[in-house]
């Protein structure tokens, strides 16, 4: 045959199912290189003879290609479409090319060529697993600043992307009756046959195309076609039915509870130039009422001395890269089994005019009429001789074959190697969904056993060896009534070998790779077990075998094999690692995806947002809400700005937008008695129309949330919260309503979000909003402070509240949240002549702190009671039950050495002590000192001229007039406990 | 991510739009302040956490806003069933004959004294 060398000298002409006029040009560490449409990059770099791929984890050994699907582990590169998209660790047998592709090698320094890191190789002796753990130890301080980051830079797989991913994610939610996961033989018969019900069927296959085996078993055919026709006009038949989905370049990549199973569909990957607004990848997240797994089986390497020279791969891998892109992976290629199936590889190649001197088989008598056919073809079949060793660096140039018992050494030069230890059911899905696996003795091989979902598994995945069973098994699982399907020529690829070969066995010391991917030899395993890992899951944590980003899947049974064999246990004894999703790393855009940059989590804005941005406020975010925090004026930084802000509002008036504030309408026949029981204070009592500062607890007494209330009517109260705890005060009061206090007829509803809250403070503001406001007398005889009114401001309605948590006289306005805006200008249009200045979050936060205002959360911590935050007068005297009043009486909670919180003046009134300070009685204690409380709050007052704080300190209220210390990096701070009224300690303000 | 059938909607919903409020079946006594401070203790903080049968109570805040009662398997994180606030802990003994050491044993003694509603 002649071989066509526009698409890479390896192509073989008449081979596989590509186009040869469909060229693909790409490269490859810079190089210019053609492939054909339809290639991997793993098939488009062996036709143009590349077997050199990457460099190892550890040793920076050379390594290739060993697989042909996803279970590969060396041949791992980095893709660029440009810089904010570039993926490192993909892997070449899964990549298809496409026009323009750029691909990098990995872990290699300068070069793949020449890389220096291979050092490690020789040094390899000193490198054993778990060299780490013992070998960085002294000095110390090296670990850190010395050892780990040099290992680190050496050892390694890709490097991350440096810029954001600009890539787009998308996501869907699915529900179907049938989900088939896998497009091969089974995958594709259980489809057919659960679509004939009527059932909603998704079906999805990781490959760009149905056939999973079907690609490369090339005898095989099923209902008289070609086993590969047979799978494309099946999907085809699939797809045109409208209960079907069929998913390709899709990965179930995890089975959680309840037959929920995720899948990524990889959309532009493959694509040169993926339209702008096409998602990269698609997550799904599938219900399904059946899953049918029909992932196949995974061929495994055999375990013999390097193995992982480039050009050595798996047979099925040189099967598919022959029959499906018309690959030679090689010119003269040997052949290494212990079971059937690499002798169909010998085969076909050999039939391709590929010559294959001889096929090295570990047992002794195989039987099989495949073994003759080899024979027939006048290949060289040596049965009970194993490879002892494969030569050559870059690329296998040798197999050296000796009898299995021991014996002459021949050397055959080769420039490929196939192997097949044979296959391995991929349960992982099977694992994943809680299934407990058994062990099949006979064919040394986990099966699925013991079901934990509504689920079936089928074909090889279950070891199913036959075609005609596997199809016949698939029609089952689909519980439809499809006429059977018949195949013929159905290959069957039992037996094999797990652990290591010939020749690498435990009196031996030679490189024998049982993890690719994490260099993990079969020395490494046996050394495990005789460093004392008895258990399967040591062994996998001490030499990291299986633990790489292919999870092992061509490694972890002989991992298995070899440490059982070492402990002299039998398999299942030693146990098997636990399968985790993902199956096949899954990107962090398709997990993350629609939540990021600002849909990751939702913003909150007040009506009156825009005013505040409009007028330079620099914001602060309290919870989700964007708070004005401070309104900059030019030249001002944000300690003038709020000293401004804070002057104004006594001297004059200050607007402040209140509206994140949470607010719970409590309404109902027994709304007091409900509030009664969930607040500290009494509200029996409370008038119509009047307001209260209420306090609320938990069960064990400590401060929860506060908040005014005021009640509007015998039946409703209009009660305020903590704008960060409006969420949870809601959720705790509907726990009592409907659990404990079940029998009280009362309504909650959350309207934080539909009233707007416009605050005005100060001596002049009810001359401001006065004459806007209709329907309501605001003299000071009728609408005292700590009273609410409905009425209407501005033409629009309005619950007026008179409260203040400035200490000033002053207003809440709570109007619709839509007239919000609207109110707000018309107030400060009004108010800005007389002096009427917007102040934010930290002017609000100093004037309370000048009152002694608590803020919830700030000044308490979850531990503090009302006693201990001086709000002792907040408890009603009389009553006999609300939450916390057992809490309260708990003996530690009413006992000496509580900390109080109290007021702090630091005796040099320019210093202001920061907030979280620590506190002592004696600074001059050697240290560690006893501490004694610490500062809550603490802040410049333009207001008092000087600095002021709140504390909580052990029996603070007892040390009033006290020196105390706050031991700071620069120095001691002295301070004096004072009570906690900084301004206007009689209150009169509040009445003017 | 779990479905769950809240007893109220009568159906099963997907585990976000619930919350997990805690023990099922603490009891709130009446009057609380003569409760003595070891069952009260108990009330408040001590918490069976069995491996097995969980008693639990959840939120479908989300959705219909109720709290109800669910009975777990800490193990297989299944729900064995759902049931309305207030309606008295169900006979959980048929479903567990298997076994019968993962049942929820009144390990602590704190709890042996509390009333059952």
């Amino acid at each position: 045959m002649s071989t066509s060398t526009h698409s890479g000298s390896n192509r073989i002409h008449g081979a596989g199912r590509l186009t040869p006029a469909k060229t693909v040009r790409f490269t490859f560490d810079g190089q210019n290189l053609t492939g054909l449409e339809g290639d991997t990059l793993a098939s488009a770099l062996l036709a143009n003879g590349i077997h050199l791929v990457g460099r190892s984890f550890k040793y920076h050994r050379p390594r290739g290609i060993l697989s042909a699907g996803s279970e590969e582990p060396n041949a791992l590169v980095d893709i660029e479409r440009d810089k904010s998209r570039r993926q490192p660790n993909v892997r070449a047998t899964v990549q298809e090319i496409y026009d323009g592709l750029k691909v990098k090698s990995q872990n290699r320094w300068p070069s793949l060529t020449f890389d220096v890191g291979a050092l490690g190789d020789v040094f390899s002796p000193m490198l054993p697993a778990g060299f780490y753990y013992k070998t960085f130890m002294w000095p110390k301080f090296a670990w850190k600043s010395i050892y780990e980051p040099r290992i680190r830079a050496a050892a390694g797989l890709g490097v991350t992307p440096g810029e954001p991913d600009t890539d787009r994610y998308s996501n869907r939610f699915a529900h179907c009756d049938v989900l088939i996961v896998g497009a091969g033989a089974a995958g594709l018969a259980a489809a057919l046959s659960a679509a004939s019900t009527g059932a909603s069927v998704i079906i999805c296959d990781e490959q760009p195309e149905a056939g999973g085996a079907l690609r490369y078993e090339s005898a095989v055919t099923i209902d008289g076609q070609p086993g590969y026709e047979w799978a494309a006009s099946a999907i085809t038949k699939l797809r045109a039915l409208d209960n079907v989905t069929v998913l390709t370049r899709t990965t179930a990549f995890g089975y959680y509870a309840q037959n929920f199973v995720g899948l990524v569909e990889r959309i532009s990957d493959h694509l040169s130039s993926p339209a702008l607004d096409m998602p990269r990848e698609r997550l799904w997240q599938v219900r399904a009422k059946k899953v049918v797994l029909a992932t196949g089986a995974i061929e495994r390497h055999l375990v013999f001395a390097n193995n992982d020279r480039p050009g050595v791969m798996l047979a099925s891998a040189a099967r598919l890269f022959l029959n499906q892109h018309g690959v030679a992976v090689g010119r003269k290629v040997g052949v290494y089994t212990s079971n059937d199936s690499a002798y169909a590889a010998a085969i076909d190649l050999k039939n391709a005019g590929i010559d294959v001197p001889v096929i090295v088989d570990t047992r002794d008598n195989p039987t099989s009429a495949i073994v003759d056919a080899a024979r027939s073809l006048d290949i060289e079949v040596l049965t009970g001789h194993a490879v002892f060793s494969a030569g050559g660096k870059r690329r296998v140039s040798s197999m050296s074959i000796q009898p299995t018992r021991g014996g002459s050494e021949r050397k055959v030069a080769v420039d490929a190697l196939i192997m097949s230890g044979g296959w391995t059911p991929s349960v992982h899905l099977f694992s994943q969904s809680r299934g407990k696996v058994t062990w099949d003795a006979a064919n040394e091989r986990f099966l699925p056993g013991t079901y934990a979902q509504d689920c079936v598994s089928v074909g090889a995945c279950n070891g199913t060896d036959g075609l005609q069973a596997t199809l016949d098994e698939g029609l089952a699982a689909g519980e439809g009534r499809t006429s059977p399907i018949v195949a013929t020529n159905g290959t069957e690829w039992t037996g094999g070998m797990i652990g290591s070969a010939p020749g690498a066995g435990a009196d031996t010391s030679v490189k024998a790779f049982v993890d690719f991917q994490n260099d993990v030899t079969a020395k490494d395993v046996r050394l495990a077990v005789r460093e004392g890992m008895h258990s399967i899951e040591h062994v996998k944590r001490f030499t990291t075998n299986g633990m790489a980003t292919d999870q092992g899947k061509t490694s972890n049974l002989h991992g298995l094999a070899i440490a059982a064999e070492a402990l002299d246990r039998p398999i299942p004894a030693v146990g098997l690692t636990t399968f985790r999703a993902p199956f096949t790393p899954v990107t962090f855009g398709a997990i993350v995806n629609h939540a990021r940059h600002d849909l990751f989590d939702p913003t909150r804005e007040t009506p009156m947002h825009d005013w505040h941005a409009a007028q330079g406020a620099a914001f602060e975010d309290v919870g989700q809400w964007k708070r004005a925090w401070y309104y900059p004026q030019a030249g001002e930084d944000m300690h003038s700005a709020v000293n401004r802000e804070c002057v104004a509002v006594r001297n004059q008036a200050g607007i402040f937008d209140a509206s994140t504030l949470g607010k719970i309408e409590v309404v109902g026949p027994d709304a007091a008695k409900f509030l009664e029981l969930l607040y500290t204070n009494p509200w029996e009592k409370l008038g119509v129309g009047r307001c209260r500062y209420g306090i609320m607890l938990r069960e064990d007494g400590f401060i929860y949330d506060d908040g005014v209330v005021g009640r509007l009517a015998e039946d409703r109260f209009h009660v305020t919260t903590t704008t960060g705890g409006a969420p949870r005060v809601m959720h705790h009061m509907e726990d009592y309503l409907q659990t404990e206090f079940p029998h009280l007829n009362v309504w909650l509803t959350s309207t934080t979000e539909q009233w707007a809250v416009i605050a005005v403070q100060g001596p002049k503001a009810r001359e401001i909003i006065a004459p806007l406001v209709e329907g309501i007398d605001m003299s000071n005889e009728a609408m005292p402070h700590m009273s609410v009114r409905e009425g209407k401001i501005c033409g629009v309605p309005t619950r007026l509240f008179r409260m203040s948590f400035t200490g000033e006289s002053g207003y809440e306005i709570n109007v619709p949240a839509d007239y919000g805006r609207a109110v707000w200008e018309a107030v400060y249009g009004r108010g800005k002549p007389l002096g009427l200045t917007p102040y934010g979050t930290e002017a609000m936060h100093v004037l309370r702190a000048e009152k002694g205002y608590i803020i919830v959360g700030q000044d308490t911590d979850g531990t503090v009671t009302p006693h201990d935050a001086g709000l002792t007068w907040a408890i009603g005297k009389n009553k006999t039950d609300y939450v916390g009043i057992r809490g309260l009486l708990r003996r530690d909670l009413v006992a000496n050495g509580r900390k109080q919180l109290v007021g702090l003046k630091t005796v040099d009134p320019t210093i202001v002590l920061e907030e979280g300070a620590q506190i002592v009685a004696n600074p001059n204690q050697p240290v560690p000192m006893t501490m004694i409380g610490h500062v809550t709050s603490s802040y410049w007052s333009e207001n008092c001229g000087r600095s002021i704080a709140l504390a909580l300190v052990i029996d603070g209220t007892k040390r009033l007039g006290e020196t105390l210390y706050v031991p700071m990096p620069n120095g001691v701070i002295e301070v004096e406990v004072t009570g906690m009224v900084f301004f206007d300690e009689k209150g009169e303000r509040l009445n003017g | 991510m779990l479905l769950i059938k809240c007893p109220y909607c009568e159906e099963e919903r997907p585990e976000l739009e619930f919350r997990n409020a805690g023990e099922a079946h603490l009891v709130r006594a009446n009057p609380i302040t003569e409760q003595s401070d070891e069952d009260f203790a108990a009330f408040l903080y001590f918490r069976q956490n069995p491996k097995g049968l969980q008693f639990e109570r959840w939120r479908h805040i989300h959705g219909c806003g109720r709290f109800f009662n669910a009975v777990r398997d800490s193990v297989s994180d299944k729900f064995l069933t759902v049931y309305k606030a207030g309606e008295p802990r169900p006979d959980m003994q048929p479903q567990l004959s298997p076994a019968p050491a993962e049942l929820p044993v009144t390990k602590r003694s704190p709890r042996t004294k509390k009333v059952e509603v």
